[in-house]
C-alpha cells in the first residue's frame, strides 16, 4: 500500500513526528520561527484525546509539560531563542528530577531578540550548557523534513530511555522549509514507551539505582506516590546533602549518557571512506556541505562529510578517527565558532581545523564551503 | 478523638526544617484536616509547592509530592492537572514564591479558573533566605533589604486572585487554626481555583526585625487583626483601618478549564 504523503514544512513534520511518538501533551508559548509545531499540535491534540496548552511564559510552558510528564504523559515544548533561555531553568529541573520530555528549539539569531526570522544554529553549545551545574545532554540535529519527523520520534524514545530532556534543534530554514514526506505507517518507526515500575508500592523508590543507572519512574496518580525535588536527593526522592550520596547522584547522571553513547549516537557520513578533506556540517547547512563534496568530487579533490545527527553527546570517537584519516576538516556552521571547538577537542588537532563562521541570517552556501575547501588544501 | 495527623505524615521524614515558633506548622495540620474532611484520596492527590521554607511542607506529607522550583508550582501544577484532570491538585508556597517570582503564574492560573486549591502562606517576608522583604512585606517594615524600612507598597494577595478570576478566595490566619481548615476544605469542595491566603509568622526573620518580642506577640497582632467579613460590614473605615478581612471573600461559579477544555476536545472530534 502507498504511504500517504504530504507537503510538509519542517515544524510541522516535527509536529506529527510527535504525535506518532505519542506524545499527548503540549505546553508552549508562541514564538517565531517555533509556532508552527504549537498551531499543529493546538489542532491535532484534542483529536486524539490530548491536551495542548498555551501557557503564560516559557518558564511555565516547562513547567506544565513537566507536570504532565509525572502523570505519565509523554510530553512536548517547542521555543526559539529567548524562549530557550527562559526554559533553561526547568531543562536543570527536568534534568535533575529525571523528568522524560522533548524540546524543540528551532534556532534563531541572537542573543536577545536577536533575529526573529533569522536562521542560526547559535544554540549548540546552550543545549549542552544552558542550564546551570553539571547535567547529561541529549540534543539532536536533523536536516530534512523527513528527518525531522523520524528525529522527532528518535528524542521521546531517547527522553524515555534515559528520563532526561531532549532537545531537537532545527533552524529557521529547516523549520519553514516544505518538502515531501511519507508518513511512516504505525511500527514503521519504533516507538518506546516508559519503563513502568514493577516493585511493590512500599517498596518503590523513584531513583533507586539497585537495577541500573535508570530507575524506572511511576506516574503520579497511580497506586505508586512519591516525593520529587530539585534539590539534590537520595533514592528516596527525599532531599540530602550527605556528600556520598549526592557525589553517586551526580556521577551516576552523567554516567546515563557516557555509558550509552552508542546508543544514542547517531551520524551520517557520505564519501568518506576516501576523504582527504572532510567537512563536518548538521543541520540545514549540512545540506550545502553535502552539495559542495559532489562539486568537489567532481573537481577531483577527495572530499567527504561528516554529518553528527546527535550534536550531544558529540561522537567523539568516531570524529577522532576520521581526523586520523584527513588532511584537513572543514566546520561550516551559522553562529562564531561553536560544534567547532567539539572537534578541535577531540581530535586534538591533529590535522588543521577550519571552521566558516555566518551569522548575518544567510546561510552558507556550497560555493563558501568549497572555497574554504581549496583554501585549506 | 484527637485527630490522627500521622495517618498523612511520611515516616521517618520528621523533624521538620521549621523554626521554633514558625507558622507553618500550623497551616499544614489545618491542611491535612481539611484533606481528612473531604476525604481525599492519597494516590489520586498532588501537592504541589515553589521554594521556600513553606514550599518544604509537602515533604513531610504522604501524597504525590512536587517540591518544584521557585514560583513555578502554580504553572507545574496546571500540567498535572491538564493531563490527568480526575487528580485533585493542591499548591502551597509562601508569598515571595507566589507573588513575587510566581506571581504570573498565580494570576494565570486565577484567569483560567482551572480546578485546583492553592494555600498560600503569608509570613510577610522571605524567610528561607533570612529576611529579604517581599511583596507582601508591610511599608515601611523592615527587612534585611530595608535596612530603612521597606519603601514598597504590598500585594493584597485576596484582591490580587480575585482580580486575577479566581473563584474562591478565603483568608484567615495561622491564629484562627480551626479556620484554616474550614476555609481549605470549602475551597478543595469547590470547583475551580481556590485561593486560601493564610496569614502567618516568621519569628525568625520577620519577627525580630520588626520588635515582636515574641511568638506569642505576633500570634496577638494576627489575632487583632483579624475581621471576619460579616462583622465588618457594620464597620467603618476607619474601624478598618489596618485590620485584613478574613473568611470566605469571594465566590463565583464559571466554567472551569479542564471542563472548557473537554470542550475543545469535542470540537475537534467533531461532537
Ligand atoms: C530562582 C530563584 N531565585 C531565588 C531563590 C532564593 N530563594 C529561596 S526561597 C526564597 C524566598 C522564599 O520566600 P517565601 O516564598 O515567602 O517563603 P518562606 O520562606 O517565607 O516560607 C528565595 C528568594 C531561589 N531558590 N530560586
Ligand atoms: S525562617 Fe521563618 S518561615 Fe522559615 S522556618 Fe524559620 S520561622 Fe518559619
Ligand atoms: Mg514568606
Amino acid at each position: 500500500m502507498a504511504k500517504k504523503v504530504a507537503l510538509l514544512q519542517g515544524n510541522e513534520a516535527c509536529a506529527y513526528g510527535a504525535l506518532y511518538a505519542g506524545c499527548s501533551f503540549f505546553g508552549g508559548y508562541p514564538i517565531t520561527p517555533s509556532t508552527e509545531v504549537a498551531e499543529v499540535m493546538s489542532k491535532e491534540l484534542p483529536k486524539t484525546g490530548g491536551k495542548f496548552i498555551q501557557m503564560e511564559d516559557e518558564i511555565a510552558a516547562m513547567a506544565s509539560i513537566l507536570g504532565a510528564s509525572l502523570t505519565g504523559a509523554k510530553a512536548l515544548t517547542a521555543s526559539s531563542g529567548p524562549g530557550i533561555s527562559l526554559k533553561q531553568e526547568l531543562i536543570g529541573y527536568a534534568c535533575i528530577a529525571e523528568i522524560p520530555c522533548v524540546i524543540v528549539n528551532v534556532m534563531r539569531g541572537g542573543p536577545s531578540t536577536g533575529m526573529p526570522t533569522g536562521p542560526s544554529q547559535s544554540d549548540v553549545m546552550q543545549a549542552k550548557w544552558g542550564t546551570h551545574g553539571d547535567h547529561p545532554a541529549i540534543a539532536l540535529a536533523p536536516a530534512s523534513c523527513q528527518e525531522i519527523f523520524s528525529e522527532t520520534v528518535r528524542a521521546f524514545n531517547l527522553a524515555e530511555i534515559y528520563r532526561m530532556p531532549v532537545q531537537v534543534l532545527l533552524d529557521e530554514i529547516n523549520g519553514h522549509m516544505r518538502e515531501r514526506i511519507e508518513f511512516p505507517e504505525p511500527g514503521d518507526l519504533e516507538v518506546v514507551d516508559r519503563q513502568q515500575a514493577t516493585v511493590s508500592p512500599a517498596d518503590y523508590k523513584p531513583f533507586d539505582d539497585s537495577q541500573g543507572d535508570i530507575p524506572p519512574l511511576a506516574s503520579f496518580g497511580s497506586e505508586y506516590r512519591y516525593h520529587v525535588t530539585g534539590l539534590n536527593k537520595a533514592a528516596d526522592g527525599f532531599p540530602t546533602s550527605k556528600p556520598e550520596l549526592v557525589d553517586a547522584e551526580q556521577r551516576r547522571q552523567l554516567r546515563k549518557i557516557e555509558a550509552n553513547r552508542a546508543a544514542i549516537e547517531k551520524n551520517e557520513e557520505y564519501l568518506i571512506d576516501d576523504a582527504e578533506v572532510i567537512v563536518v556540517a548538521y543541520g540545514t547547512i549540512s545540506r550545502s556541505a553535502r552539495y559542495a563534496v559532489d562539486v568537489l568530487r567532481k573537481e577531483g579533490i577527495k572530499a567527504g562529510l561528516f554529518r553528527p545527527i546527535t550534536l550531544w553527546p558529540f561522537p567523539e570517537q568516531r570524529m577522532a578517527e576520521l581526523a586520523g584519516q584527513a588532511k584537513a576538516i572543514v566546520v561550516p556552521e551559522m553562529n562564531l565558532g561553536q560544534l567547532i571547538l567539539e572537534v578541535e577537542r577531540v581530535t586534538r588537532r591533529v590535522c588543521p581545523i577550519e571552521g566558516i563562521g555566518r551569522v548575518d541570517g544567510e546561510p552558507i552556501t556550497p560555493a563558501q564551503i568549497v572555497a574554504k575547501v581549496k583554501e585549506v588544501l | 478523638m484527637a485527630f490522627d495527623y500521622e495517618q498523612y505524615l511520611r515516616p521517618g521524614k520528621l523533624p521538620h526544617i521549621w523554626c521554633p515558633g514558625c507558622g507553618h506548622g500550623i497551616v499544614m495540620k489545618g491542611l491535612l484536616r481539611a484533606i481528612d474532611t473531604c476525604g481525599l484520596e492519597k494516590n489520586n492527590t498532588a501537592i504541589v509547592s515553589g521554594i521556600g521554607c513553606a514550599s518544604r511542607l509537602p515533604g513531610y506529607v504522604d501524597f504525590n509530592t512536587l517540591h518544584t522550583a521557585h514560583g513555578r508550582a502554580a504553572a507545574f501544577a496546571t500540567g498535572i492537572k491538564m493531563a490527568k484532570p480526575e487528580m485533585d491538585v493542591l499548591v502551597v508556597g509562601g508569598d515571595g514564591d507566589g507573588v513575587a517570582i510566581g506571581g504570573n503564574h498565580f494570576i494565570h492560573a486565577c484567569r483560567r479558573n482551572i480546578d485546583m486549591t492553592y494555600v498560600l502562606l503569608n509570613n510577610y517576608i522571605y524567610g528561607m533566605t533570612g529576611g529579604q522583604f517581599s511583596p507582601c512585606t508591610p511599608t515601611w517594615a523592615k527587612a534585611s533589604t530595608t535596612p530603612y524600612g521597606n519603601p514598597d507598597p504590598i500585594f493584597d494577595v485576596p484582591k490580587l486572585a480575585i482580580g486575577a478570576g479566581a473563584t474562591f478566595v478565603a483568608r484567615t490566619t495561622a491564629f484562627h487554626a480551626t479556620q484554616i481548615d474550614k476555609l481549605i476544605a470549602a475551597g478543595l469542595r469547590h470547583k475551580g481555583m481556590a485561593v486560601i491566603e493564610v496569614l502567618d509568622d516568621c519569628p525568625t526573620a520577620y519577627g525580630r526585625r520588626n520588635k515582636f518580642r515574641s511568638v506569642v506577640d505576633m500570634m496577638k497582632r494576627l489575632k487583632e487583626i483579624a475581621v471576619p467579613v460579616k462583622a465588618a460590614a457594620h464597620m467603618t473605615p476607619e474601624q478598618l483601618e489596618g485590620k485584613v478581612l478574613t473568611g470566605i471573600l469571594h465566590q463565583e461559579e464559571r466554567p472551569e478549564y479542564c471542563e472548557q477544555y473537554q470542550q475543545v476536545i469535542a470540537r475537534a472530534q467533531g461532537a
